[in-house]
């Protein structure tokens, strides 16, 4: 199991490796410094020696990846390449327009975007599942058919409507929470409940409804007509038989799920107005600041492969399969 | 103790309910073995799980009784069926692989019903489940209590769920297929072990089975049924000696064993009528040989020949008379000298990687060294148990996978390492049947198509009208009608697919074929069909076959070789009468004992071999064979034996011989 | 199958949609080459009076009067601060303001009985020419499901045509800000998020289908490159690197304004950069799920067989792998196509969708958000968005489940 575990971690590299080069052709190669700067300053009025201040500001003066005049191990490190991109593997993003450090700031900012995701995506997952299950329990019936449309009907909801509504509804017209902002310490809690609610409720439908083809495709399995045979009740045969069996599915389709996390992430932060890394982004992407995009395609990387790390390392709790080979 | 009455069964399609079971009844004794004999579709599962009441979604229970003990099942409340199932009556099922739960422990899914029906928790339980482990025959028990069942070997999967199945203490045990997923050895042990609980416990026993031999080891009665109908039913001596059913006396025609050879086997023409056509009289009217026009009229009433012997039909003779339908085959006379494939020390290791970088750390050695030779017209069989790696030996010659080590030569020249064109040039002398007719063919091409392709990719026929012309010379030949190249596979049965998938193999006109297991998902009479059909290609065209299969049955009528396969090498090779008459292999020896025949004689001398194959990544040190073997000596665990040629074609590795 | 039902008929709102798309796309060149100005469609064409009639900033729907006080000159009474009358919202009724009710539903009542009688005639269409084939059939046991067919057609005529013949009058939905009609403004949306949907599929069909069978069947060295393209496309999430790609896409079109020479064509040649980008970070998922069908049918013994007759890698990937992964590819890309769609009206919203000057429900949305504020709420803008966004997402959703449940007899 452990080699298990360390294989995962060794792929990860290579991963990281390649994320880090498609963001450096993404920034550098597409576009010229010169454009960019031509672009953060304005398109029509520029003049070279504007642009060239600019660039050394940043550093992006040097040559992309080899540096000819300077010798030695410095042509290699003296480039925007390694400046750039190889060192935010050390965690080193570089500042941003503003002038403020961005690891900071990302470290900052790390913990409202934590206190947001991880509620929504665990309580999610229980909240759907006990869904999933209730449908498949009473499948075929009546029930389950209006229990799908609903599902369906959900998930065509876009998620805009979750939050507008639910803003509306609960902060304006009820005064139950305060609309948006964040409060240090035990205090957040109270801004940080619409968020998770919202997000909870916006990934019904979808989740229900894919969880609950895994448990009826889990149904329909020998393993569970030997346990009717045994004489189990139906709600024992769920719990215990079925929803171990879906759990390696779920755990797979969480992983695709993720991704859709981070989305969901930036427009709730932008939202309510909480002070996370998503957030963050999109005030760099209206800001245009290049250098926080960039750091923030990394992180994002990052985040997401130690998720898939968290994954594969509870298919090993799920699946003795896999802890015991 | 169980009694069943006109039960009728039906599934929903759509709107409708087709009865998949028609009315049967039948009755089990206390300490009885009631066998259901049939083909597959003939509604003997759905039986079983009508009575367990554990039909799936679309099943559904239409009329009928079913009473254990005299107290009815049908009516009972859902939560009260419950208190029944696991507890008074239990089940097992085909196949041990799916029917447990991967991710729960042995011991887990035992207690479970020892909490269930006998409120039996903790130490009690403990206790208890390893005595039921003990008592299936199951080592160490202790420690496969807390194991999954991926750790589980099929066989000893199978001893679980009968562990499972005994847990509640049940009076009667219903057993569906439960050994034919299992290799022959695993088989008799699993029987064995049936068989014996049942005397100890005085069970009844449902035995659901298509195989005569089976029936024959295991029951005290048995019912055969056809298309949802039981029309016989018989204590195990008159079934034997005196089937009276049209259709029974056509089942045991229909098997190939040794006597027959050089004859052709009855077959039953036509195929099972479908749910939705059932015709209105006798269901077996349009394939009985005896059919007359009452037949068509109405359903044949049971009518009683002997004591607990009735039959539902007609006809009231009594054997089946040899009326000629048996016609004897001209066999080809084979010049043994002159093998026109040779295949000398080939090997197929597959790498396992493991750790960080998938480094690899072994090699599961599926072929190890194997050398065989063919002679142009001639049959030889490679018979072995599952996963001793015949597949892969009939693959390595048709380079469709890569031969780690030796060579195969093909009428002199070599074809290990040959690419491209020459390749191709030699893949025109060899083509392959494959054991499942349903995933053998592209679901999305027409037969003609599917046909044709291989004279494409050879250059067989360039000419599209020639092609079109041979393409339905070819469906002629192997027996189907003239419209078939225009239809989709999923039109046809499987017997049909077969036929389709030799047809495509011909077209190439090949001189030897390779047919893996090409009857195993067949039914007995539909088996019969395409060996007959093989058995006249031969005598026609001259072809060899290589016949990979592991029943004997099989072998005993159509080869003329016999090579036995254990874990990737050959262990014993000769003419079909030296290896079936005088095998000298300890492995080959209880191979045969171990095959269930259908008839009375049952043999006192089964030899019992204990455990089961190794896996091939890890054989045993020495002769791979000596856990298992009851020959073994010291000599044995040190090193592979060599080759004895006990004659000059009979060639065998044991020290034994030696 | 009471869902199968309904499930049909949604097909033919896309349908629809999809056409007004087409028809659009077809007169542009002609169009362009007279007025290089502005770029009309084929919609525009027909919702003209939607688009010309604009009142001056917010009205509700079925309003005659603005939304806003403003200081209006009454003759003999000097200059009064009121709700001023409509340019066009009811200007047919005169002074009879307060029979807004009656008349409006009098006029859908008019154009709902002429929807009926127009449904009629298709309805006697379908049964002369189903009895003609087969004259016992009833519609109901027809193996196409008519009666389905047809009951939708019937709810569809009954509430459109009324809509849009109101909408000669009215601005059934109510106007936005700069007094623009918001029923004109959602079906331009739709279109917007029809291209983005069938575009971005178009891009990533071909990627996913040829890499996710090419590294199934070959394996090896090729298979471990394909994946770790994909992995690592898959590892950065996904709207960062639309956010990043956007941005750059952004740069490029700043600093080479003279390549556009309308707004129009730049905001087009945006949204087909989106579409593309949003194709290139989608693609991973249908590869990764055809690597792993073309695993399992590579060692399916039709394939082996073809492979015995030394037919060539591509002919078999081409005859016997691609037709048995149809159904695959076919049940993905309905199936993203909704994702999509909502995909776009959320990166609208965060700015890294389509140009701000392109009406689509992003953008439609992310106005609207801002008059929530106001007192009393402007709410019609709002949910006239989400309503179509539902309608369209949810026919999508339908349909794909229908789609699933054709080909894939299991999950049903
Ligand atoms: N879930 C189902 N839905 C519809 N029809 C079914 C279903 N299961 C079985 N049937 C039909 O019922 C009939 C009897 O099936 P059953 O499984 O009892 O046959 P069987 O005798 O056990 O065959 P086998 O030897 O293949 O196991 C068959 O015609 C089969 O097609
Ligand atoms: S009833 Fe007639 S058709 Fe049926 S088995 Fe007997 S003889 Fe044959
Ligand atoms: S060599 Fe020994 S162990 Fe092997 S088969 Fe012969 S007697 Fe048995
Ligand atoms: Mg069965």
């Amino acid at each position: 199991m452990l080699a298990y575990i360390a294989r995962r971690l060794l792929y990860a590299l290579p991963i990281l490796i390649g994320v880090n080069l498609v963001t450096f052709a993404l920034f550098f190669v597409v576009n010229t410094p010169d454009d960019m700067a031509r672009m953060q300053l304005g398109v029509k009025r520029v003049t070279p020696e504007a642009i060239e201040k600019w660039k050394v500001e940043r550093g992006y003066d040097k040559p992309l990846l080899i540096n000819a005049e300077a010798g030695g191990l410095a042509s290699v490190t003296n480039t925007i390449f390694f400046e750039k991109s190889a060192r935010m593997f050390v965690g080193d993003f570089g500042r941003a327009e503003d002038g403020r450090d961005i690891a900071r700031e990302i470290g900052n900012r790390m913990l409202p975007s934590l206190a947001i995701a991880l509620p929504t995506f665990i309580l999610g997952l229980f909240v759907t599942i006990t869904f999933a299950l209730t449908l498949a329990f009473f499948r075929a019936t009546a029930f389950d058919f209006w229990g799908v449309v609903l599902c369906v009907a959900m998930m065509s909801i876009s998620g805009l409507f979750y939050i507008i509504g639910g803003q509306y509804l609960i902060s304006k017209v009820w005064r139950l929470v305060p609309i948006s902002g964040f409060g240090a310490g035990l205090e957040a809690w109270r801004f940080l409940i619409l968020p998770v609610l919202i997000g909870v409720v916006s990934g019904i439908g979808s989740g229900t409804r894919w969880y609950r083809t895994i448990f009826l495709d889990e149904i329909t399995k020998d393993y569970v007509r030997t346990a009717r045979a045994k004489g189990l009740p139906e709600a024992l045969i769920l719990f215990r038989h079925v929803l171990r069996n879906g759990m390696t599915p779920i755990l797979t389709q969480s992983i695709v799920a993720i991704p859709t996390l981070f989305m969901g992430a930036l427009v709730m932060e932008s939202f309510f107005g909480i002070p996370g890394l998503g957030s963050y982004t999109i005030d760099a992407i209206n800001a245009q600041d290049f250098a926080v995009v960039r750091s923030m395609v990394f992180i994002g990387a990052v985040l997401y492969i130690v998720a898939l790390l968290l994954t594969d390392i509870s298919y090993t709790v799920a699946d003795p399969r896999i802890r015991l080979q | 103790m169980l009694k069943v009455e006109n039960l009728r069964l039906g599934f929903t399609a759509g709107k409708k309910t087709l009865a998949a079971v028609d009315g049967i009844s039948f009755s089990i004794e206390k300490g009885e073995t009631f066998a259901l004999l049939g083909e597959s579709g003939c509604g003997k599962s759905a039986t079983a799980q009508g009575i367990m009441r554990l039909l799936p979604a679309a099943g559904r229970i239409l009329e009928g009784n079913v009473a254990l003990e005299g107290e009815p099942l049908l009516s009972l409340s859902e939560a009260d069926m419950r208190a029944y199932r696991g507890g008074r009556m239990a089940m097992i099922f085909q196949e041990p692989a799916t029917s447990l739960n991967p991710v729960l422990t042995v011991g887990r899914q035992i207690g479970e019903v020892l909490e269930r029906h006998l409120d039996l928790r903790g130490d009690a339980a403990t206790e208890r489940m390893v005595d039921l482990l003990r008592q299936v025959g199951i080592a160490d028990p202790e420690r496969r209590l807390t194991e999954y069942p991926f750790q589980l070997s099929g066989g000893m999967k199978q001893r679980v769920m009968i562990a499972i199945a005994l847990a509640g203490e049940p009076e009667l045990l219903i057993a569906d297929e439960p050994t034919t997923a299992l290799d022959v050895t695993v088989q008799d042990q699993i029987l064995d072990l049936l068989a014996k609980i049942q005397v100890d416990r005085g069970m009844g026993m449902l035995l659901i089975t298509h195989d005569l031999g089976v029936v024959a080891r295991m029951a005290h009665r048995i019912g055969v049924m056809y298309a949802g109908e039981l029309v016989e039913v018989a204590s195990r001596e008159e079934f034997f000696t005196q089937p009276r059913h049209p259709y029974t006396q056509a089942l045991f025609e229909a098997l190939p064993e040794i006597s027959r050879r050089g004859l052709k086997l009855t077959t039953i023409p036509g195929q099972v009528p479908s749910l939705a056509a059932m015709p209105a009289g006798c269901r077996f009217a349009d394939r009985c040989a005896h059919v007359m026009p009452v037949c068509r009229e109405v359903s044949p009433p049971w009518r009683e020949v002997a004591d607990g012997h009735s039959v539902r039909c007609q006809w009231q003779g009594s054997a089946a008379e040899d009326d000629g339908t048996r016609h004897a085959v001209t066999e080809l006379d084979i010049d043994p000298g002159k093998p026109f494939l040779q295949v000398s020390d080939l090997k197929v290791h597959f790498p396992i990687r493991k750790g960080f970088l998938q480094r690899t750390v072994g090699h599961v050695r599926a072929v190890d060294g194997v050398s065989l030779a063919i002679s142009a017209g001639s049959t030889l069989a490679l018979v072995g148990e599952s996963g001793c790696g015949k597949t892969t030996v009939g693959k390595a010659l048709l380079q469709l996978i890569q031969p780690t080590a030796g060579s195969v030569t093909l009428g002199g020249s070599e074809l290990v390492g040959l690419k491209g064109r020459r390749l191709r040039d030699a893949r025109r002398h060899m083509q392959m049947i494959f054991q499942d007719p349903f995933a053998s063919l592209n679901p999305r091409l027409r037969v003609g198509e599917i046909i044709a392709e291989g004279m494409g990719a050879l250059g067989v026929e360039t000419d599209p009208e020639a092609r079109a012309a041979a393409v339905s010379a070819l469906l002629k030949q192997v027996g189907l009608p003239d419209d078939a190249g225009d239809r989709y596979p999923h039109e046809f049965s499987g017997g049909q697919r077969q036929r389709i998938a030799i047809a495509r193999a011909l077209a190439v006109q090949p001189e030897l074929l390779i047919c893996d297991e090409p009857t195993s998902a067949l039914d007995v009479s539909v088996q019969a069909q395409i060996l007959n059909l093989l058995k006249s290609l031969q005598a026609e065209l001259g072809i060899a076959y290589l016949f990979i299969t592991h029943n004997f049955a099989v072998v005993e009528y159509l080869a003329h070789d016999i090579a036995v396969m254990y874990l990737g090498r050959i262990v014993e090779q000769g003419r079909a009468e030296e290896v079936l008459r005088s095998p000298r292999h300890p492995y080959t020896q209880a191979l045969l004992s171990a095959v269930p025949v259908p008839n009375l004689d049952a043999r006192a001398d089964i030899i019992r071999l204990p455990g089961e194959t190794p896996s091939p990544a890890n054989p045993p040190s020495g002769c791979h064979f000596h856990p298992r073997c009851p020959k073994a000596t010291d000599v044995c665990r040190q090193g592979y034996p060599g080759v004895t040629e006990v004659s000059g074609t009979h060639v065998v590795r044991c020290h034994l011989v030696a | 199958m009471a869902s199968a039902t309904v499930l049909l008929a949604f097909i033919l709102i896309g349908l629809l949609d999809s056409l007004h798309y087409r028809a659009q796309l077809e007169s542009k060149p002609g169009q362009k080459a007279v007025y290089a100005v502005e770029v009309l469609s084929v919609l525009d064409a027909l919702a003209a009076p939607l688009r010309s009639r604009n009142e001056k900033t917010y009205s509700a729907p079925f309003a005659t009067r603005l939304y806003a006080k403003e200081t209006i000159d009454v003759p003999g009474q000097g200059t009064v601060r009121d709700y001023p009358r409509l340019k066009h919202g009811g200007k047919h009724l005169g002074e009879r303001e307060d029979e807004v009710a009656e008349d409006a539903a009098f006029t859908a009542f008019k154009a709902g009985v002429l929807a009926f009688i127009g449904w009629l005639g298709v309805f006697g269409a379908v049964v002369t020419v189903n009895r003609k084939k087969c004259p016992k059939l009833k519609l109901r046991e027809a193996t196409f499901a008519w009666d389905a067919v047809l009951l939708t057609l019937l709810l569809i005529l009954v509430i459109a045509v009324p809509l849009f013949w109101l909408s000669g009058y009215y601005h059934v939905f109510g106007t936005d800000k700069v007094g623009q009609d918001v029923l004109y403004q959602i079906l331009k949306s739709v279109r917007t998020g029809l291209i983005i949907g069938l575009v971005t599929t178009l891009v990533m069909l071909p990627m996913a289908v040829l890499l996710g069978i090419v590294a199934g069947y070959f394996r090896g060295w090729v298979d471990d490159v394909i994946q770790y393209i994909y992995t690592v496309l898959n590892s950065i999430p996904g709207v960062l690197l639309i956010a990043a790609a956007v941005l750059m896409m952004q740069v490029v079109i700043d600093t080479h304004p003279q390549w556009f020479s309308t707004a129009a064509e730049r905001a087009d040649l945006r949204l087909l950069a989106l579409c593309f980008i949003l194709g290139i970070t989608s693609w991973t998922g249908l590869c990764r799920l055809l690597r792993g069908e073309t695993l399992k049918l590579r060692e399916l013994e039709y394939i082996q067989a073809a492979q015995a007759f030394g037919v060539s890698s591509w002919r078999i990937i081409v005859r016997h792998i691609l037709p048995n992964l149809m159904h695959i590819v076919i049940i993905a890309l309905v199936m993203d196509f909704s994702g999509l769609v909502l995909a776009e009206a959320v990166l609208s919203y965060v700015g890294i969708g389509v140009d701000p000057t392109m009406t689509s429900f992003g953008t439609m949305i992310n106005n609207a958000r801002m008059e929530l504020g106001r007192e009393p709420v402007v709410w019609w803008s709002l949910a006239a968005a989400f309503s179509a966004m539902f309608i369209l997402v949810l026919a999508a959703n339908l349909f794909a489940d229908a789609v699933r449940d054709a080909f894939d007899p299991r999950a049903a």
